[in-house]
């Protein structure tokens, strides 16, 4: 069979992005798979030490709940915000929409400096509250539960914004004038149309923020601590530390796992071709 | 059938009342000092184009757009700032909103639910009111499982189910096809009758006005232009405005000779004379137009005697075949360009040659003149 120019000449294009993707994404995922099962000989027992050590189960659970608490967190400050977007008009909507976006573009290693510089003991969180005399010293909110949480909340705030004001512009507002004549004052009419017709938003920004959370590394390394260390941290200290490359492979796959359900829980809820689509 | 003892929307509905009211955006009236009264049990159809003030009027009446000034009440109680909740009145909206999270049953069962009627009672009603709107077996459906018809008859059924004052409809046939709008033009005259209900309907389609409603509100630049008996409006038009928007109208120049019987003669600036009538009885020597339909003008090749009355001559300048009917475009004596419109049976066929000459007679009865000047508002 001989191909025309014509059919071949696409998938030339291709190929640098191919020969990229094989060399440093598929080569070593591969690798880390073939690690984390035979390494030295095949065996399980990387798994195995996973599931029996309760402090390794711990730091799973971990990732969980600050995943959990990121995306409640973003979802409570950006419901209200992309509420407020999606009732203006498009232009000025676009305009601030700029604004929640441009973070976005900013390195994050240099948006955790900044939190770590506001919350620190010294820092101007502290500084004012002690300047107000409203404690009297200085809240250890650095290298906590806590500040892991407000780090991360801030970087990931931007996808709910997002997936939340697309499905909220696509609301028909006739739908609440139709809910107020029909006896629904504003508030229930907000509750019972515009709440339920916004969910797709809510799952689509859940999941994505979730997805992205439990694989998060530099926030919660430099903001947290050793107590509340999450997967990623781990495999860093596997690999780092002790150069157990079988066990961090194993730790890394587990991630994996996990995200990859999530991402089918986002599909199967949201449709993934969503995730690649220009709003609306 | 309807097998309810208990009527929807109460019976006779409630009068509604608007009184100077104005809406201003970005200064200019979208609603200019109206007055508009709809009585108890009447339909009223607000018609005009686009930006002529209809829908404005009707989201007032609703509640969703507060007025700048004026008045309004339904059944005598002053409503001018109450929230559309607690007004009262069911809404069918252009695009039906129905809520698409909910079924059909869910949907009808909505504004009850606000009024926290009791769960057996909500059954009852729905079933009842989706019984009125030929639709029983519907109730589980999701409104986006529905024709556009059936979505309609949901969402009127939406709107009678919580026994509303009146009833408002913002151009609700707008998105359906011609054959289904015809059917729903019916189904709500029915609905009209059976439930004696107030009914405030907004459409740009004047057809649509004049089958549908007890009185029409032409409505123009904020205004209303009109407000008679679809028969008034089209018959004896008050001003050069509604006599164009509605159908189509010859005007044709002339001068009050004098009063005779009830009405008065005009002489034309061809010279004819014609027997005329109008809103008001001129002086001799006002300036009148003539108002002339199209389809009122029968067109003979030969001049016609038939008693007193005579035929105005005129010759063809442009001709326009349709098949059934035969539009022609004719000018007369003084420079006066008039179209008229017959049936392909009237003229036998033939269309008469541009440059021919033609008679026109404008019929037996008095021929309704307004004012040529209109005094400003």
């Amino acid at each position: 069979m001989i191909l025309s120019r014509k059919a071949v000449g696409p998938w030339l294009l291709l190929t640098p992005a191919l020969l990229f993707l094989c060399i440093f994404f598929v080569y070593p995922l591969c690798n880390m798979l073939a690690r984390s099962a035979f390494d030295p000989a095949p065996t399980l027992r990387h798994y195995t030490r996973l599931i029996n050590e309760p402090a390794y189960l711990r730091v799973l659970l971990t990732t969980f709940e600050i995943s959990l608490s990121v995306t409640l967190s973003a979802l409570v400050i950006g419901y209200p915000l992309a509420y407020f977007l999606s009732q203006l008009k498009l232009r000025t909507a676009n305009f601030l929409m700029v604004l929640v976006i441009v973070p976005y573009f900013t390195s994050v290693l240099v948006r955790t400096y900044a939190w770590m510089v506001l919350l620190g003991t010294e820092g101007i969180l502290n500084q004012v509250l002690l300047g107000l005399g409203l404690v009297t010293r200085p809240l250890a909110i650095m290298f906590s539960r806590t500040s892991v949480v407000i780090g991360m909340t801030y970087i990931l705030l931007p996808y709910m914004v997002l997936a939340l004001y697309s499905v909220m512009r696509g609301i028909d507002t006739h739908l609440l004038h139709a809910a107020e004549s029909l006896g629904a004052g504003r508030i229930r009419a907000f509750w019972r149309v515009f709440v339920p017709l916004s969910m797709p938003g809510v799952a689509a920004g859940g999941l994505l923020v979730a997805i992205l959370s439990i694989g998060f590394f530099i926030t919660p390394a430099l903001m947290g601590n050793q107590q509340d260390s999450m997967i990623s941290m781990l495999i860093e200290a596997q690999v780092e530390t002790y150069f157990d490359w079988g066990f961090a492979s194993a730790l890394a796959s587990i991630l994996l796992a996990c995200t990859l359900l999530l991402f089918l829980a986002y599909d199967r809820m949201v449709g993934l071709n969503r995730l690649f689509e220009a709003k609306q | 059938m309807i097998q309810s003892t208990k009527p929807f929307v109460s019976r006779g509905g409630t009068e509604l009342r608007l009184e100077g009211v104005t809406k201003l955006y970005a200064g200019t009236a979208a609603v200019d000092r109206l007055d508009l009264t709809v009585a108890q049990g009447e339909f009223v159809t607000l018609l005009g184009a686009s930006g002529s003030g209809k829908t404005t009027t009707l989201m007032m009446l609703a509640g969703f757009t507060q007025a700048d000034s004026g008045r309004i009440s339904i059944g005598g109680r002053d409503v001018t700032a109450l929230p559309p909740g607690k007004r009262n009145l069911g809404v069918v909206f252009q695009n039906y909103s129905l809520f698409p999270h909910l079924t059909v049953a869910q949907n009808l069962a909505f504004p009850l639910e606000m009024r926290k009627l009791g769960r057996a009672e909500i059954k009852d009603a729905v079933l009842r009111a989706l019984e009125i709107v030929h639709l029983p077996d519907k109730a589980e459906r999701y409104p986006r499982e529905l024709s556009g018809g059936q979505q309609q008859r949901v969402a009127l059924a939406r709107a009678i189910i919580f026994h509303p004052q009146a009833l408002l409809m913002d151009e609700p046939l707008g998105a359906l096809d011609k054959n289904l709008r015809e059917h729903m033009q019916i189904e709500i005259k029915r609905l009209h009758a059976s439930l004696g209900a107030t009914i405030v309907f907004v459409t740009h389609d004047q057809e649509e006005a004049l089958t549908m409603s007890n009185r029409v509100a032409v409505m123009d630049n904020g205004k209303i232009a009109q407000i008679a008996s679809p028969r008034a409006i089209y018959e004896e038009p008050l001003n050069r405005f509604v006599a164009s928007f509605i159908g189509q109208s010859n005007f044709l120049p002339g001068k009050v000779l004098g009063g005779r019987g009830d009405g008065f003669v005009v002489q034309l600036t061809t010279g004819d004379k014609l027997n005329c009538r109008g809103p008001h009885q001129p002086a001799p020597g006002d300036e009148v137009l003539a108002v002339v339909r199209p389809e009122h003008i029968a067109v003979y090749r030969e001049a016609q005697i038939d008693g007193h009355r005579k035929t105005i001559s005129g010759k063809v300048v442009d001709t326009l075949y349709l098949g059934h009917t035969i539009k022609l475009e004719v000018c007369l004596a003084d420079g006066t360009r008039l179209m008229t419109q017959s049936t392909s049976a009237a003229l036998d066929g033939v269309v008469p040659p541009p440059g021919s000459a033609v008679q026109l007679d404008l019929g037996s009865r008095s021929i309704w003149c307004i004012p040529a000047v209109e005094e400003a508002k």
